[in-house]
Protein backbone atom coordinates (compact mmCIF):
# COMPACT_ATOMS: atom_id res chain seq x y z
CA UNK A 1 0.00 0.00 0.00
CA UNK A 2 1.06 3.48 -0.72
CA UNK A 3 4.00 2.33 -2.70
CA UNK A 4 2.20 1.38 -5.85
CA UNK A 5 1.59 3.22 -9.07
CA UNK A 6 0.03 2.56 -12.43
CA UNK A 7 1.89 1.28 -15.43
CA UNK A 8 0.62 1.15 -18.96
CA UNK A 9 2.58 -0.19 -21.90
CA UNK A 10 1.12 0.45 -25.33
CA UNK A 11 2.33 -0.44 -28.77
CA UNK A 12 0.75 0.82 -31.98
CA UNK A 13 -1.46 -2.21 -32.34
CA UNK A 14 -2.86 -2.48 -28.87
CA UNK A 15 -2.46 -1.86 -25.20
CA UNK A 16 0.22 -4.34 -24.36
CA UNK A 17 0.20 -4.31 -20.61
CA UNK A 18 -1.68 -2.48 -17.93
CA UNK A 19 -0.98 -2.88 -14.26
CA UNK A 20 -2.20 -1.06 -11.20
CA UNK A 21 0.14 -2.45 -8.62
CA UNK A 22 3.71 -1.91 -9.69
CA UNK A 23 6.19 -0.77 -7.11
CA UNK A 24 9.20 -0.13 -9.26
CA UNK A 25 10.05 -0.04 -12.93
CA UNK A 26 13.57 0.00 -14.28
CA UNK A 27 13.80 1.28 -17.84
CA UNK A 28 16.78 1.50 -20.20
CA UNK A 29 16.60 5.26 -20.72
CA UNK A 30 18.75 6.87 -23.33
CA UNK A 31 21.29 8.15 -20.89
CA UNK A 32 21.44 5.09 -18.73
CA UNK A 33 19.20 2.83 -16.73
CA UNK A 34 16.61 4.59 -14.68
CA UNK A 35 14.53 3.28 -11.85
CA UNK A 36 11.14 4.82 -11.27
CA UNK A 37 9.36 4.70 -7.95
CA UNK A 38 6.14 6.23 -6.79
CA UNK A 39 6.00 10.04 -6.69
CA UNK A 40 8.81 10.43 -9.14
CA UNK A 41 8.89 13.87 -10.73
CA UNK A 42 7.09 14.18 -14.08
CA UNK A 43 9.50 13.04 -16.70
CA UNK A 44 9.68 12.35 -20.39
CA UNK A 45 12.51 10.34 -21.81
CA UNK A 46 13.14 7.90 -24.54
CA UNK A 47 14.52 4.44 -24.50
CA UNK A 48 17.33 2.62 -26.10
CA UNK A 49 17.28 -1.12 -26.75
CA UNK A 50 17.29 -2.90 -23.44
CA UNK A 51 15.30 -4.58 -20.77
CA UNK A 52 12.42 -3.15 -18.83
CA UNK A 53 12.02 -4.72 -15.43
CA UNK A 54 8.70 -4.37 -13.72
CA UNK A 55 8.49 -5.09 -10.01
CA UNK A 56 5.13 -5.53 -8.42
CA UNK A 57 4.17 -6.99 -5.04
CA UNK A 58 5.21 -10.52 -5.63
CA UNK A 59 6.39 -10.87 -9.18
CA UNK A 60 9.15 -9.49 -11.27
CA UNK A 61 8.74 -9.37 -15.02
CA UNK A 62 11.24 -8.58 -17.71
CA UNK A 63 10.53 -7.23 -21.17
CA UNK A 64 12.78 -6.60 -24.09
CA UNK A 65 12.24 -3.31 -25.94
CA UNK A 66 13.90 -1.88 -28.99
CA UNK A 67 12.84 1.70 -28.63
CA UNK A 68 10.19 3.76 -27.01
CA UNK A 69 9.19 6.81 -25.08
CA UNK A 70 8.24 6.95 -21.45
CA UNK A 71 6.15 9.50 -19.72
CA UNK A 72 5.64 9.63 -15.99
CA UNK A 73 3.04 11.94 -14.60
CA UNK A 74 0.80 11.89 -11.53
CA UNK A 75 1.92 8.38 -10.70
CA UNK A 76 0.99 7.11 -14.13
CA UNK A 77 3.80 5.63 -16.11
CA UNK A 78 3.15 5.27 -19.83
CA UNK A 79 5.57 3.46 -22.03
CA UNK A 80 5.09 3.79 -25.77
CA UNK A 81 7.04 1.38 -27.83
CA UNK A 82 6.82 -0.18 -31.25
CA UNK A 83 8.41 -3.47 -30.33
CA UNK A 84 8.23 -5.19 -26.99
CA UNK A 85 8.46 -8.83 -25.96
CA UNK A 86 8.12 -10.62 -22.70
CA UNK A 87 11.42 -12.36 -22.22
CA UNK A 88 9.69 -15.46 -20.97
CA UNK A 89 7.70 -15.85 -24.18
CA UNK A 90 10.32 -14.97 -26.68
CA UNK A 91 11.69 -17.92 -28.58
CA UNK A 92 15.34 -18.58 -28.97
CA UNK A 93 15.12 -18.79 -32.75
CA UNK A 94 13.59 -15.32 -32.83
CA UNK A 95 16.41 -13.89 -30.76
CA UNK A 96 18.92 -15.47 -33.07
CA UNK A 97 17.14 -14.02 -36.06
CA UNK A 98 17.08 -10.53 -34.57
CA UNK A 99 20.70 -10.85 -33.58
CA UNK A 100 21.66 -11.85 -37.08
CA UNK A 101 19.78 -8.92 -38.62
CA UNK A 102 21.29 -6.49 -36.15
CA UNK A 103 24.78 -7.75 -36.83
CA UNK A 104 24.25 -7.36 -40.53
CA UNK A 105 23.07 -3.83 -39.94
CA UNK A 106 25.98 -2.81 -37.79
CA UNK A 107 28.49 -3.89 -40.39
CA UNK A 108 27.07 -1.60 -43.00
CA UNK A 109 29.23 1.39 -43.81
CA UNK A 110 26.47 3.86 -44.39
CA UNK A 111 24.98 4.09 -40.93
CA UNK A 112 25.60 7.00 -38.64
CA UNK A 113 27.42 6.67 -35.35
CA UNK A 114 24.28 7.10 -33.34
CA UNK A 115 22.46 4.36 -35.20
CA UNK A 116 25.48 2.14 -34.83
CA UNK A 117 25.57 2.79 -31.13
CA UNK A 118 21.92 1.82 -30.77
CA UNK A 119 22.36 -1.35 -32.76
CA UNK A 120 25.42 -2.34 -30.78
CA UNK A 121 23.38 -1.86 -27.64
CA UNK A 122 20.71 -4.08 -29.06
CA UNK A 123 23.21 -6.79 -29.90
CA UNK A 124 24.65 -6.67 -26.44
CA UNK A 125 21.25 -6.99 -24.81
CA UNK A 126 20.17 -9.77 -27.12
CA UNK A 127 23.32 -11.67 -26.36
CA UNK A 128 22.75 -11.28 -22.66
CA UNK A 129 19.28 -12.77 -22.95
CA UNK A 130 20.46 -15.58 -25.10
CA UNK B 1 -41.12 -8.15 -74.64
CA UNK B 2 -38.31 -10.54 -74.00
CA UNK B 3 -39.00 -14.17 -74.56
CA UNK B 4 -39.64 -16.55 -71.69
CA UNK B 5 -36.26 -18.15 -72.07
CA UNK B 6 -34.43 -14.82 -71.95
CA UNK B 7 -36.29 -13.82 -68.81
CA UNK B 8 -35.44 -17.08 -67.16
CA UNK B 9 -31.77 -16.60 -67.94
CA UNK B 10 -31.80 -13.07 -66.59
CA UNK B 11 -33.44 -14.12 -63.36
CA UNK B 12 -30.82 -16.81 -62.90
CA UNK B 13 -27.97 -14.39 -63.54
CA UNK B 14 -29.31 -11.73 -61.17
CA UNK B 15 -29.76 -14.40 -58.53
CA UNK B 16 -26.20 -15.55 -58.83
CA UNK B 17 -24.97 -11.95 -58.61
CA UNK B 18 -27.04 -11.59 -55.49
CA UNK B 19 -25.35 -14.61 -54.03
CA UNK B 20 -21.96 -13.06 -54.63
CA UNK B 21 -22.85 -9.70 -53.14
CA UNK B 22 -24.36 -11.41 -50.15
CA UNK B 23 -21.20 -13.39 -49.57
CA UNK B 24 -19.09 -10.25 -49.96
CA UNK B 25 -21.24 -8.52 -47.42
CA UNK B 26 -20.69 -11.31 -44.94
CA UNK B 27 -16.95 -11.24 -45.47
CA UNK B 28 -16.85 -7.47 -45.11
CA UNK B 29 -18.86 -7.67 -41.91
CA UNK B 30 -16.42 -10.14 -40.41
CA UNK B 31 -13.43 -8.09 -41.49
CA UNK B 32 -15.05 -4.91 -40.28
CA UNK B 33 -15.29 -6.29 -36.80
CA UNK B 34 -11.59 -7.00 -36.76
CA UNK B 35 -10.60 -3.72 -38.37
CA UNK B 36 -12.75 -1.80 -35.92
CA UNK B 37 -11.17 -3.65 -33.03
CA UNK B 38 -7.68 -2.85 -34.11
CA UNK B 39 -8.60 0.77 -34.79
CA UNK B 40 -9.87 1.06 -31.26
CA UNK B 41 -6.89 -0.72 -29.78
CA UNK B 42 -4.54 1.55 -31.69
CA UNK B 43 -6.07 4.68 -30.29
CA UNK B 44 -4.32 4.84 -26.90
CA UNK B 45 -0.93 4.86 -28.55
CA UNK B 46 -1.62 7.77 -30.85
CA UNK B 47 -3.42 9.66 -28.11
CA UNK B 48 -0.55 9.27 -25.70
CA UNK B 49 1.91 10.22 -28.38
CA UNK B 50 -0.09 13.32 -29.12
CA UNK B 51 -0.20 14.24 -25.46
CA UNK B 52 3.50 13.92 -25.01
CA UNK B 53 4.23 16.01 -28.07
CA UNK B 54 1.76 18.60 -26.89
CA UNK B 55 3.46 18.81 -23.53
CA UNK B 56 6.83 18.99 -25.18
CA UNK B 57 5.98 21.68 -27.68
CA UNK B 58 4.55 23.80 -24.89
CA UNK B 59 7.85 23.56 -23.14
CA UNK B 60 9.78 24.82 -26.11
CA UNK B 61 10.69 28.41 -25.56
CA UNK B 62 12.54 29.23 -28.69
CA UNK B 63 10.51 28.45 -31.77
CA UNK B 64 13.43 29.26 -34.05
CA UNK B 65 15.53 26.40 -32.86
CA UNK B 66 12.68 23.90 -32.82
CA UNK B 67 13.01 20.95 -35.16
CA UNK B 68 11.80 21.64 -38.68
CA UNK B 69 9.25 18.86 -38.51
CA UNK B 70 7.46 20.83 -35.84
CA UNK B 71 7.91 24.40 -36.97
CA UNK B 72 7.97 23.84 -40.73
CA UNK B 73 10.33 25.29 -43.28
CA UNK B 74 8.84 28.72 -42.97
CA UNK B 75 7.40 28.57 -46.46
CA UNK B 76 4.25 27.05 -47.82
CA UNK B 77 5.04 26.90 -51.49
CA UNK B 78 5.26 23.19 -52.20
CA UNK B 79 2.52 20.96 -50.88
CA UNK B 80 2.84 17.23 -50.59
CA UNK B 81 -0.45 15.38 -50.44
CA UNK B 82 -0.57 11.78 -49.35
CA UNK B 83 -3.80 10.26 -50.59
CA UNK B 84 -4.63 7.03 -48.83
CA UNK B 85 -7.10 4.74 -50.53
CA UNK B 86 -7.80 1.04 -50.69
CA UNK B 87 -6.31 -1.57 -52.99
CA UNK B 88 -9.63 -3.14 -53.83
CA UNK B 89 -12.76 -1.80 -55.37
CA UNK B 90 -16.43 -2.62 -54.82
CA UNK B 91 -16.69 -0.55 -51.71
CA UNK B 92 -19.23 2.07 -52.68
CA UNK B 93 -18.15 5.66 -52.40
CA UNK B 94 -15.17 4.93 -50.19
CA UNK B 95 -12.41 5.75 -52.65
CA UNK B 96 -14.27 8.39 -54.63
CA UNK B 97 -15.02 10.31 -51.44
CA UNK B 98 -11.36 10.60 -50.59
CA UNK B 99 -10.50 11.48 -54.17
CA UNK B 100 -13.21 14.11 -54.29
CA UNK B 101 -11.92 15.69 -51.11
CA UNK B 102 -8.36 15.57 -52.38
CA UNK B 103 -9.25 16.98 -55.78
CA UNK B 104 -11.05 19.97 -54.33
CA UNK B 105 -7.99 20.61 -52.16
CA UNK B 106 -5.74 20.29 -55.20
CA UNK B 107 -7.71 22.82 -57.20
CA UNK B 108 -7.68 25.20 -54.26
CA UNK B 109 -3.92 24.88 -54.12
CA UNK B 110 -3.42 25.45 -57.82
CA UNK B 111 -5.68 28.50 -57.78
CA UNK B 112 -3.42 29.91 -55.10
CA UNK B 113 -0.43 29.24 -57.28
CA UNK B 114 1.12 26.61 -55.04
CA UNK B 115 3.10 23.70 -56.28
CA UNK B 116 1.63 20.26 -55.80
CA UNK B 117 3.16 16.84 -55.31
CA UNK B 118 1.18 13.69 -54.71
CA UNK B 119 1.96 10.38 -53.11
CA UNK B 120 -0.74 7.79 -53.46
CA UNK B 121 -1.09 4.93 -51.03
CA UNK B 122 -3.28 2.16 -52.38
CA UNK B 123 -3.76 1.39 -56.04
CA UNK B 124 -7.34 2.60 -56.41
CA UNK B 125 -6.41 6.17 -55.64
CA UNK B 126 -3.58 5.99 -58.09
CA UNK B 127 -5.91 4.71 -60.80
CA UNK B 128 -8.34 7.55 -60.30
CA UNK B 129 -5.81 10.33 -59.95
CA UNK B 130 -3.33 9.48 -62.66
CA UNK B 131 -5.63 10.57 -65.46
CA UNK B 132 -5.76 14.19 -64.36
CA UNK B 133 -2.84 14.55 -61.99
CA UNK B 134 -0.53 11.94 -63.45
CA UNK B 135 2.39 14.31 -63.79
CA UNK B 136 2.09 15.35 -60.14
CA UNK B 137 2.26 11.87 -58.67
CA UNK B 138 5.78 11.28 -57.47
CA UNK B 139 5.29 7.97 -55.75
CA UNK B 140 2.76 5.20 -55.53
CA UNK B 141 2.85 2.85 -52.60
CA UNK B 142 0.67 -0.18 -52.40
CA UNK B 143 0.35 -2.79 -49.70
CA UNK B 144 -1.53 -5.40 -51.66
CA UNK B 145 0.41 -8.15 -50.00
CA UNK B 146 -0.16 -7.27 -46.38
CA UNK B 147 -3.42 -8.53 -45.06
CA UNK B 148 -4.03 -6.04 -42.31
CA UNK B 149 -2.76 -2.57 -41.71
CA UNK B 150 0.43 -2.92 -39.76
CA UNK B 151 2.86 -0.53 -38.20
CA UNK B 152 5.71 -1.72 -40.34
CA UNK B 153 3.97 -0.50 -43.50
CA UNK B 154 3.17 2.81 -41.88
CA UNK B 155 6.81 3.27 -41.03
CA UNK B 156 7.77 2.66 -44.63
CA UNK B 157 5.46 5.42 -45.78
CA UNK B 158 6.67 7.85 -43.16
CA UNK B 159 10.28 7.10 -43.98
CA UNK B 160 9.67 8.12 -47.57
CA UNK B 161 7.93 11.28 -46.46
CA UNK B 162 10.62 12.27 -43.99
CA UNK B 163 13.36 11.61 -46.49
CA UNK B 164 11.70 13.90 -48.97
CA UNK B 165 11.23 16.52 -46.30
CA UNK B 166 14.86 16.45 -45.40
CA UNK B 167 15.76 16.93 -49.03
CA UNK B 168 13.45 19.95 -48.90
CA UNK B 169 11.25 18.63 -51.64
CA UNK B 170 8.14 20.05 -50.00
CA UNK B 171 7.07 22.42 -47.26
CA UNK B 172 3.73 21.15 -46.10
CA UNK B 173 2.43 17.62 -45.96
CA UNK B 174 -1.21 16.68 -45.73
CA UNK B 175 -2.69 13.21 -45.56
CA UNK B 176 -6.11 12.26 -46.89
CA UNK B 177 -8.03 9.36 -45.46
CA UNK B 178 -11.49 8.31 -44.41
CA UNK B 179 -12.34 8.51 -40.78
CA UNK B 180 -14.54 5.73 -39.57
CA UNK B 181 -17.64 6.99 -37.84
CA UNK B 182 -19.99 4.09 -38.28
CA UNK B 183 -20.86 1.50 -40.88
CA UNK B 184 -22.76 3.90 -43.11
CA UNK B 185 -20.82 7.09 -42.45
CA UNK B 186 -17.18 7.62 -43.22
CA UNK B 187 -15.85 11.13 -43.20
CA UNK B 188 -13.06 11.99 -45.62
CA UNK B 189 -10.39 13.86 -43.72
CA UNK B 190 -7.48 16.08 -44.61
CA UNK B 191 -4.91 16.22 -41.87
CA UNK B 192 -1.75 18.23 -41.93
CA UNK B 193 1.17 16.32 -40.47
CA UNK B 194 4.15 18.49 -41.41
CA UNK B 195 4.53 20.95 -39.85
CA UNK B 196 2.63 19.51 -36.99
CA UNK B 197 -0.51 21.31 -35.98
CA UNK B 198 -0.99 21.04 -32.27
CA UNK B 199 -4.48 21.59 -31.08
CA UNK B 200 -4.08 23.31 -27.79
CA UNK B 201 -6.83 22.29 -25.49
CA UNK B 202 -6.89 25.10 -23.00
CA UNK B 203 -8.56 23.14 -20.29
CA UNK B 204 -6.21 20.22 -20.61
CA UNK B 205 -3.17 22.37 -20.38
CA UNK B 206 -1.04 20.95 -17.68
CA UNK B 207 0.85 23.08 -15.27
CA UNK B 208 3.36 20.35 -14.69
CA UNK B 209 6.93 20.96 -15.36
CA UNK B 210 8.46 17.95 -16.91
CA UNK B 211 11.93 16.80 -16.45
CA UNK B 212 13.49 15.83 -19.72
CA UNK B 213 16.22 13.42 -20.33
CA UNK B 214 18.02 14.20 -22.62
CA UNK B 215 16.84 17.76 -23.37
CA UNK B 216 13.64 18.74 -25.11
CA UNK B 217 15.17 19.31 -28.49
CA UNK B 218 16.70 15.91 -28.69
CA UNK B 219 13.55 14.19 -27.56
CA UNK B 220 11.54 16.11 -30.11
CA UNK B 221 13.87 15.25 -32.95
CA UNK B 222 13.46 11.62 -32.07
CA UNK B 223 9.80 11.78 -31.36
CA UNK B 224 8.51 13.69 -34.34
CA UNK B 225 9.37 11.10 -36.99
CA UNK B 226 7.74 8.50 -34.77
CA UNK B 227 4.71 10.66 -34.49
CA UNK B 228 4.41 10.82 -38.26
CA UNK B 229 4.48 7.03 -38.45
CA UNK B 230 1.87 6.93 -35.74
CA UNK B 231 -0.39 9.37 -37.51
CA UNK B 232 -0.08 7.46 -40.75
CA UNK B 233 -0.72 4.20 -38.98
CA UNK B 234 -3.79 5.70 -37.39
CA UNK B 235 -4.98 6.84 -40.79
CA UNK B 236 -4.38 3.36 -42.17
CA UNK B 237 -6.39 1.76 -39.39
CA UNK B 238 -9.25 4.20 -39.80
CA UNK B 239 -9.10 3.66 -43.51
CA UNK B 240 -9.28 -0.10 -43.32
CA UNK B 241 -12.22 0.03 -40.94
CA UNK B 242 -13.93 2.53 -43.23
CA UNK B 243 -13.23 0.43 -46.29
CA UNK B 244 -14.86 -2.62 -44.81
CA UNK B 245 -17.78 -0.56 -43.54
CA UNK B 246 -18.30 1.06 -46.91
CA UNK B 247 -18.05 -2.29 -48.66
CA UNK B 248 -20.51 -3.83 -46.28
CA UNK B 249 -23.17 -1.20 -46.83
CA UNK B 250 -22.53 -1.12 -50.58
CA UNK B 251 -22.93 -4.87 -50.78
CA UNK B 252 -26.02 -4.73 -48.61
CA UNK B 253 -27.56 -2.26 -51.03
CA UNK B 254 -26.55 -4.36 -53.99
CA UNK B 255 -28.10 -7.44 -52.45
CA UNK B 256 -31.32 -5.59 -51.81
CA UNK B 257 -31.41 -4.15 -55.32
CA UNK B 258 -30.81 -7.56 -56.78
CA UNK B 259 -33.72 -8.89 -54.73
CA UNK B 260 -35.99 -6.18 -56.08
CA UNK B 261 -34.86 -6.92 -59.59
CA UNK B 262 -35.52 -10.62 -59.18
CA UNK B 263 -39.04 -9.85 -57.95
CA UNK B 264 -39.74 -7.57 -60.89
CA UNK B 265 -38.38 -10.06 -63.39
CA UNK B 266 -40.33 -12.89 -61.83
CA UNK B 267 -43.58 -10.98 -62.17
CA UNK B 268 -42.76 -10.19 -65.77
CA UNK B 269 -41.89 -13.82 -66.36
CA UNK B 270 -45.13 -15.06 -64.83
CA UNK B 271 -47.16 -12.54 -66.79
CA UNK B 272 -45.69 -13.49 -70.10
CA UNK B 273 -46.06 -17.16 -69.29
CA UNK B 274 -49.73 -16.55 -68.47
CA UNK B 275 -50.13 -14.58 -71.68
CA UNK B 276 -48.67 -17.44 -73.67
CA UNK B 277 -51.01 -19.94 -72.00
CA UNK B 278 -54.03 -17.72 -72.62
CA UNK B 279 -53.04 -17.30 -76.20
CA UNK B 280 -52.75 -21.03 -76.66
CA UNK B 281 -56.13 -21.60 -75.02
CA UNK B 282 -57.78 -19.08 -77.32
CA UNK B 283 -56.26 -20.81 -80.27
CA UNK B 284 -57.50 -24.21 -79.11
CA UNK B 285 -60.97 -22.94 -78.34
CA UNK B 286 -61.37 -21.07 -81.58
CA UNK B 287 -60.02 -24.09 -83.41
CA UNK B 288 -62.60 -26.33 -81.71
CA UNK B 289 -65.38 -23.88 -82.43
CA UNK B 290 -64.62 -23.83 -86.13
CA UNK B 291 -65.07 -27.58 -86.40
Amino acid sequence: MGEEFKLEVVNPEKSFLSKEDVTEVVVPAFEGEMGILKDHISIISFLKPGIITVYSKSVEEKYFVEDGIIEFKNNNLSILTSSIFNIKDIEKSKIDEMLRLAEEETNKESISDQVKFLIDQKIEVLKSIN
Amino acid sequence: MASLDDLKKRIASVKSTQKITKAMKMVAAAKLKRAQDSAEKGRPYSEKMNNIILNLSEGISDIESAPKLLSGTGKDQIHLCVVMTSDRGLCGGFNSNIIKKAKSYFSKLSSEGKELKIITVGSKGNDQLKRVFGDKIIENISFKNSKNANFFDAEKVSKIIIEKFQKEEFDICTIFFNQFKNVITQIPQAQQIIPLKTETDEKEKSEDNYEFEPDEDEILTNLLPKNISTQIFKAMLENSASEQGARMSAMDNATRNAGEMVDKLTIEYNRSRQAAITKELIEIISGAESL
